[in-house]
């Protein structure tokens, strides 16, 4: 059990106020607040450890190159990923998939070959894969849904055949919530050997992951959707895939030696690594491992859970809403329209109240396009929010439905 | 009147507004009142790109004067474009290119004019201006 008053505690930006009303943060897919452990974390390590790490034989370098490590352990275990060197630092998701777009693509991407991804997914996961594929010469496929948002899988087994080269699906949606049932899409990829990297930006934050029980091949996702610091994020891969691909950027760091004839490159993790790391990010996003690990993740699944279901219900009681996407398993998003408002005109007044949502495509053109819809107004939550808080967002929704309509 | 007296026009009116709220239900009246552009004239060349909303804008001269129709498809940003397009349209390009629309700040509403709120207000703006520089090159040469 979540006690969710010591928990508000911890995020001190939810006590403060916007147009004289206390925030109701409702955008948490977006990014997430930060706790004071994660600010703290980052201003101690710039005040007392900073240094470059992996190349000074001085104390600081050490130290700092020891807290950069022992953060890589530390999210090994938390996606329990066999080693430590399988996970790679990035600057985000987006870096991620990019890294495996461009060093897969290179390697193993040719012309006629298939590269699939869903109509669910975020920019993020389709246009990395678009360019490569322009640059190959191969075919995106698509795998369609139903009218909930559900990836259907039967279309998902007819895409995959010996042209595919690779399947990259969302975990969960950023626009409708739907957890893709990822289990099922690996294992018909893996009957066929195909690898399969999941964009866990949404997942990571509301659910526990475990790469090896999933068997994914990548696995990619942000610091800043779990309660860390923006500018950085994380790539799992299996040791024998990243060993086989090329790196991504040259530089420093990433290298073993260097000619003007030949360079050599680093082992893992570092080979994928070029560049001076955004090292307090790193130590920002392991404290904030650590405290997802002390309130517990499953601990926030469930209490996220309660709260979309009661914000569900509270808003579908509204005359007018029409939720976008009611997949059957869904986490944290809760995605609508109301009548034939626009959702700028919505997440405008919203914010006049008090209430910070998104609104628009969400980085999903094309789902929306799907939908038939211009965008929606999506209310996403983390664990730190309240149904006190859902209550003053129904009423403010009251209020502009009544201005709009 | 000239496009200071509009604004100045604007101003009167919002102040007699306290509470946000009212405001807001002015802006939407506003909008409500701007005669809405013809499907015709609803056409990619005419559509101001923002992120969120989408503008519409056609320009014409009409004698020495700039005459511009706008629509959105979000009703708010509808009723700032109609005071957009009140303050600018049936002026010289001359006129339009010197104006500084300061009502938008001064009625409080400064947060719409922000790039980051990509309801294309901004854009639409700056195409105004790009029309009138074109008409003025124009008549120059």
């Amino acid at each position: 059990m979540i006690d969710i008053k010591t928990v508000r505690k911890d995020f001190p930006i939810l006590s403060r106020e916007v147009y004289g009303k206390t925030l109701v943060y409702f955008d948490n897919a977006a990014s997430s607040q930060k706790p004071s452990k994660v600010i703290d974390a980052i201003s101690h390590y710039y005040e007392h450890e900073h240094s470059n790490i992996h190349r000074g034989v001085h104390h600081l370098s050490a130290d700092a190159t020891e807290k950069y490590e022992e953060a890589r352990k530390t999210i090994q275990r938390f996606i329990n990923a066999e080693h430590s060197h399988e996970v790679i630092f990035t600057k985000g998701t987006t870096d991620s998939i990019n890294l495996v777009a461009y060093s897969f693509g290179v390697k193993f991407i040719n012309e006629g070959d298939e590269v699939i991804v869903s109509t669910l997914d975020h920019h993020s996961n389709i246009v990395p894969w678009q360019m490569i594929c322009e640059t190959r010469g191969a075919k995106l496929k698509v795998i369609p849904i139903n009218n909930e948002g559900e990836l259907l899988l039967d279309d998902y087994r007819n895409l995959l055949s010996d042209k595919t080269k690779i399947v990259a699906v969302g975990h969960v949606s950023n626009a409708l919530g739907t957890i893709n049932p990822v289990k099922e899409i690996i294992a018909e990829a893996k009957k066929m050997s195909i690898p399969v990297l999941l964009d866990g930006a949404q997942a990571i934050p509301h659910l526990a992951v475990d790469v090896q029980e999933l068997d994914c091949d990548f696995y990619a996702f942000s610091a800043h959707k779990i309660f860390g610091p923006t500018g950085v994020g994380v790539l799992y891969g299996k040791e024998n895939l990243l060993n086989t691909i090329p790196p991504y950027q040259g530089g420093g760091d990433m290298i073993d030696t260097v000619t003007f004839e030949k360079t050599t490159y680093n082992e893992l993790p570092h080979k994928f690594e070029a560049g001076t790391p955004n090292i307090a990010g790193v130590i920002g996003l392991k404290a904030a491992i650590e405290y997802v690990n002390q309130v517990g993740i499953n601990n926030i699944a469930i209490a996220e859970h309660q709260l979309i279901e009661y914000a569900t219900e509270q808003i579908s009681a509204i005359d007018g809403v029409r939720l976008i996407g009611t997949a059957k398993e869904k986490a944290s998003v809760l995605s609508f329209l109301v009548n034939d408002i626009h959702p700028y005109d919505i997440g405008t007044i919203l914010d006049r109240l008090g209430v910070a949502v998104r609104t628009g495509h969400h980085c999903a053109e094309p789902l929306m396009n799907r939908l038939n819809i211009p965008g929606t107004v999506r209310a996403s939550f983390a664990f730190y929010n309240t149904k006190e808080e859902v209550d003053v967002f129904v009423n403010a929704l009251k209020k502009v439905v009544s201005m709009l309509s | 009147m000239t496009i200071a007296e509009i604004q100045e026009e604007i101003v009167g009116e919002f102040s007699i507004f306290d509470d946000w709220m009212d405001k807001y239900e002015h802006i939407i009246e506003s909008g409500k009142e701007l005669d809405s552009i013809s499907d015709d004239l609803k056409t990619s060349a005419n559509l101001v790109k923002g992120c969120q909303s989408q503008v519409w804008l056609h320009a014409e001269m009409e004698g020495d004067n700039l005459i511009f129709q706008a629509c959105s498809d979000a009703i708010i940003t509808k009723g700032l474009v109609s005071l957009v397009v009140r303050t600018l349209s049936g002026h010289t390009p001359r006129e339009i290119l010197d104006a500084e629309l300061s009502f938008v700040d001064e009625i409080g509403l400064k947060e719409h004019l922000s790039p980051t709120r990509s309801n294309g207000l901004v854009s639409m703006i700056k195409k105004i201006k790009l029309y009138a520089l074109a008409f003025q090159t124009k008549l120059n040469g």
